[in-house]
């Protein structure tokens, strides 16, 4: 065991848990196992990837997309992701107006709301293999060299770039929920939402909120880990298993407990390839869901079981 | 002018099996109402459906002469309408003061402080311990604050379903003075309680309900005493 793991696991595991953040405000609002976030992940690195590839193409020749030192990309990259995460939020306001809205006025049980996420999951990911194809895409080919951090740890400026910008962007969800009204109606409507709408809060519009909250750091989960390795039509697919290990670790609704839960999956994952062995990446997940399911049900920060 | 009005109401949970049928009834404003009436008549599901929590399957419902029949929920909160639910009145995950927040948000963004300040000191147990959990409140408090919080909001029509269940002699006393102040305040007040002599004490006009319909109506003052009620309450109708 090497200290290379931390840095590793703690990378891996940002991407996991900004995704994880949004199934677990989904679940927690809307009351089901939303199948579509590992999708909304892909589809956000590929609209990134799109939009950064429009940019460098209509600006050829007038201003080259040179990478921004130290990083491996150049300044159509952050451009591209907030019109990325803008049109990733779209794509979930439109599939919960066409889906979900339609069967919640229905009443349906949540069972049918997470059959219907797992339909529209298959749909999207076949979306963008018939769009992009299956080959593997990249944000950048530029190669970077990991630059040592001490006690035997090395990491690329694009990584600690990926750390800092979790950080940030936890930290500011994390007041959002806590210190704003909009976070207050959050939880509100998460604990009773018929209550909510008697204390005068739009549900719709609270739901509309945690939309655009999940679907936004979807993409920079997506955009993240397409920067870092690459980017294909089954990469959320493949992370399904961890996003729901982090929120289930985590304890649903926590925000600080998603990430915390994405952290420990990606070192758990992170320590399995070192172990035993790359194939047994993705058991890792598994194992720390079912202990967690055994020992603690409500999770890490959970409110009980 | 009248504050709430009724007209030919019919709600419940399924339409073919309505638990309220054709309930007409006008409350002036200012006006205390109670609605009595045996278990299973259909008193708290009327009253749900007037918050907007139950579906109406025909007639319509006015708030101060408008027609609010269809409206959500949130938009009758909105229009001037409180409802304080039997159960669950509270978010108990959150402070008593974000409780009083959450309601606040009807009103103007310059009057919101102002108005948190005048319900916790109209409720001096709340004021003690503002950032506390709603959770870790007593049955009473937990009453106080529904009240607060509907009251801040400056409601026309408070909407009450069994304010004084499941509490200690001590704190339905508490309960109903609150009560008696905000009715003092010029509120109109609509309430449906079990503990009959103490609801009556409080109101001005009494109403019941049997089987989902409007069985009898007079003052209040009236009933008291009354052995009307007594079979009334056994499930025989009013001639």
């Amino acid at each position: 065991m090497t200290p290379q793991l931390l840095v590793n696991g703690l990378v891996a595991g940002t991407t996991i848990g900004l995704g994880a953040i949004g199934l677990s405000l989904t679940y927690s609002i809307l009351r089901f196992a939303n199948f579509t976030q590992g999708d909304l992940i892909a589809w956000g690195a590929y609209l990134t990837l799109t939009v950064a590839s429009a940019i460098a193409g209509l600006l050829a020749g007038l201003a080259p997309a040179t990478p921004l030192a130290p990083f491996s990309f150049g300044w159509t990259l952050p451009v591209a992701l907030l019109a990325g995460m803008a049109l990733t939020v779209l794509l979930a306001l439109a599939l919960d107006a066409v889906l979900f809205a339609r069967l919640r006025a229905r009443g349906a049980d949540a069972i049918i709301l997470v059959m219907a996420g797992f339909g529209a999951s298959m749909a999207l990911r076949a979306g963008l293999e018939f769009i992009y194809t299956s080959a593997p895409a990249y944000f950048t080919h530029e190669l970077q060299i990991a630059r040592p951090l001490g006690l035997g740890m090395r990491a690329t400026p694009d990584q600690l770039l990926v750390l800092g910008l979790t950080a940030v962007l936890v930290l500011a969800l994390h007041l959002l929920v806590t210190r704003t009204a909009t976070g207050r109606a959050m939880r509100a409507v998460s604990e009773n939402p018929a209550l909510a709408a008697v204390y005068g809060l739009d549900v719709a519009r609270v739901v509309r909120v945690t939309w655009i909250i999940g679907a936004g750091l979807a993409c920079v989960a997506g955009v993240m880990s397409g920067l870092l390795v690459q980017i294909r039509p089954t990469m959320g697919f493949d992370l399904l298993l961890p996003l729901f290990a982090a929120t289930i670790l985590g304890g649903i609704g926590s925000i600080p407990g998603a990430m915390v839960g994405g952290l420990v999956i990606g070192l758990s994952e992170a320590l399995a390839v070192q172990l035993l062995g790359a194939e047994w990446r993705a058991a890792a997940a598994f194992v720390v869901l079912v202990a967690v399911l055994i020992l603690r049900p409500s999770g890490l920060f959970g409110r009980g079981a | 002018m009248t504050a709430l009005t009724l007209r030919d109401f019919v709600a419940g949970y399924d339409p073919d099996l309505p638990i309220v049928k054709d309930v007409t009834l006008d409350v002036p404003e200012g006006q205390v109402l109670t609605i009595l009436g045996p278990n299973g008549a259909g008193k708290s599901t009327l009253i749900r459906a007037v918050a907007g929590m139950v579906p109406i399957f025909s007639g319509e419902v006015r708030l101060s002469g408008r027609d609010v029949t269809r409206a959500p929920a949130h938009a009758l909160a909105r229009a001037g309408l409180g409802f304080v639910p039997q159960t669950e009145n509270v978010f108990t995950r959150l402070s008593i003061r974000e409780n009083l927040q959450i309601a606040a948000e009807l009103l103007p963004r310059s009057a919101r402080a102002a108005r948190v300040a005048a319900m916790l000191a109209m409720f001096p147990d709340l004021a003690a311990r503002p950032e506390a959990l709603a959770g870790s409140l007593s049955g009473g408090q937990r009453q106080m604050l529904a009240a607060a919080r509907a009251l801040l909001s400056e409601p026309r029509v408070l909407i009450l379903d069994e304010p004084s269940a499941g509490l200690s002699p001590k704190l339905v006393a508490q309960v109903f003075d609150s009560l008696r102040r905000i009715a003092q305040g010029g509120v109109t007040l609509v309430l449906v309680e079990q503990n009959v002599r103490a609801a009556l004490a409080l109101a001005d006009r009494a109403v019941v309900l049997v089987d989902g319909r409007l069985a009898h109506d007079a003052p209040a003052a009236e009933l008291v005493g009354n052995p009307l009620l007594g079979q009334l309450f056994l499930g025989a109708r009013a001639a």
